[in-house]
């Protein structure tokens, strides 16, 4: 499994953000993408997931257009965008549990990934009451409920604090470690000690 | 995906959005309370003759039941859609258009069934006979499914505007022109002591019609909605 870019560009209110962008991730691979605010990371990684069209060029997976596979490239990716999309008045359980029904389950219980993501104990806790940061540990807790390959992340860190940002990258790391891919756009240095990164900066491309 | 699991995802779906209106039990009673206070005025708004009423009973229920639905229909949409949900939903390996259904479906179970439930109360305080109370329970009961049906289209193509609501109102009350011509004449026929078979199969038809095309038209307007 691969995920490649041919030719990718987007424009965005009359202005091209970035063009004639070609890149390739393989199992075992992150790419990070930087960038100023406003360079088009979000919407490169909307473009992969395929929630938006590209402007011009592709975007392959194995080979074939993502937007002609559908679900069958879904079922293969998790996304976890710039809005957690989670439910504030259900409980944790109740998010994971339908975050999952929405992809294909892997063998790891609800209780387990809560577990991994430091949030065990607030299961049965409205979403609502829990603090920024652990709102979002659990909308990065939906990653591991299903059987994915390829992890899409905008901003994983936002409102983390160190601690939660060691937990993230130890996952993530694990995740490629295991064959699986990341692509990620953060502010924060991403640190993933047995990742092969590959780093492309919108910002420069554009100048 | 197997059917198993698909079968899954609905369930799952449908249940977290009854127990999410049961936990905004405020939001769920709001476009019932609607459809009692506009049909309880109207009596009192035009007298109480009994002719009258039963005149424009059959009408005044359907119209009430309409902006009813009208006022429901954001829901279905706005708060998944607001929290990032609704791009999970997109993003989802089963096929969007089911996932559209239990959505409709709860909307329905939540908004069109209480209407249902309280309308021969109504019928009966508006005078109208036994026969047509009989005969707005089956025009509601095939009617409110193809509101919510054709609602969620109109909501989603606008769930991405900031100000959708006008234009929410424009593009689905036309739509729904047709089934309230249909639905409130059945009444009256019915309480002039004719047969309205033709009315309901018209309904029907409408109901057939919206259940096969809405959730392909609604999955396709979310995506435009999210791009």
């Amino acid at each position: 499994m691969t995920l490649e870019a041919h030719e990718l560009t987007c424009i965005r209110d009359d202005r091209t953000l970035f063009s004639n962008l070609e890149f390739r991730v393989e199992r075992g691979q992150a790419l990070v993408l930087e960038g100023r605010n406003g360079s088009g990371k979000t919407s490169l990684l909307r473009i992969l997931c395929g929630i938006r069209l590209p402007d011009g060029g592709s975007v392959t997976w194995s080979g074939t257009d993502i937007n002609k596979l559908g679900p069958d490239y879904h079922v293969h990716t998790a996304y976890v965008g710039h809005r957690d999309g989670i439910k504030l008045d259900l409980t944790p359980l109740e998010n994971l549990a339908m975050a999952r029904a929405l992809g294909k389950p892997n063998d790891t219980t609800l209780e387990a990934a809560l577990d991994k993501v430091d949030l065990y104990g607030f299961e049965d806790v409205l979403t609502r009451n829990l603090s920024a940061g652990q709102q979002r540990r659990l909308a990065l807790a939906r990653l591991l409920v299903t059987d994915t390959v390829l992890w899409i992340l905008d901003e994983p860190f936002t409102s983390l604090d160190v601690h939660g940002i060691q937990v993230i990258e130890e996952l993530l790391d694990q995740h490629t470690s295991r064959g699986g891919m990341l692509a990620v756009t953060s502010h924060h240095a991403v640190n993933l000690a047995n990742t092969q990164i590959q780093r492309i900066n919108l910002s420069e491309l554009a100048a | 995906m197997t059917s198993d699991s698909l079968l899954r995802a609905f369930s799952l779906l449908l249940k977290r959005d009854l127990t999410l209106a049961m936990r905004h039990r405020a939001e769920m009673i709001n476009p019932l309370l609607f459809f009692v206070l506009v049909t309880s005025l109207f009596p009192l708004g035009i007298g109480a003759d009994p002719k009258l009423l039963q005149a424009v009973g059959p009408g005044v229920i359907w119209v009430a039941a309409l902006l009813a639905a009208l006022l429901s229909l954001e829901g279905i949409f706005r708060s998944d859609f607001e929290d990032g949900t609704l791009e999970q939903f997109l993003l989802s390996s089963h096929p969007v258009s089911v996932l559209v259904i239990a959505k409709v479906l709860a909307h329905w179970l939540i908004t069109g069934l209480p209407l249902l439930v309280i309308s021969p109360l109504l019928g009966v305080l508006l005078g109208l006979p036994a026969d047509a109370i009989l005969i707005l329970l089956v025009t509601l009961a095939l009617g409110t499914p193809v509101l919510s049906l054709i609602g969620a289209v109109g909501v989603a193509l606008t769930v991405g505007l900031r100000k959708g609501g006008m234009i929410l109102s424009l593009l689905v009350l036309p739509l729904y022109v047709p089934l309230l011509i249909f639905a409130a004449s059945a009444v009256d026929t019915a309480a002039a002591g004719l047969p309205v078979t033709a009315h309901l199969s018209l309904i029907s038809a409408l109901l057939v019609l919206s259940l096969s095309l809405s959730p392909l038209a609604t999955a396709a307007a979310l995506r435009i909605s999210l791009s």
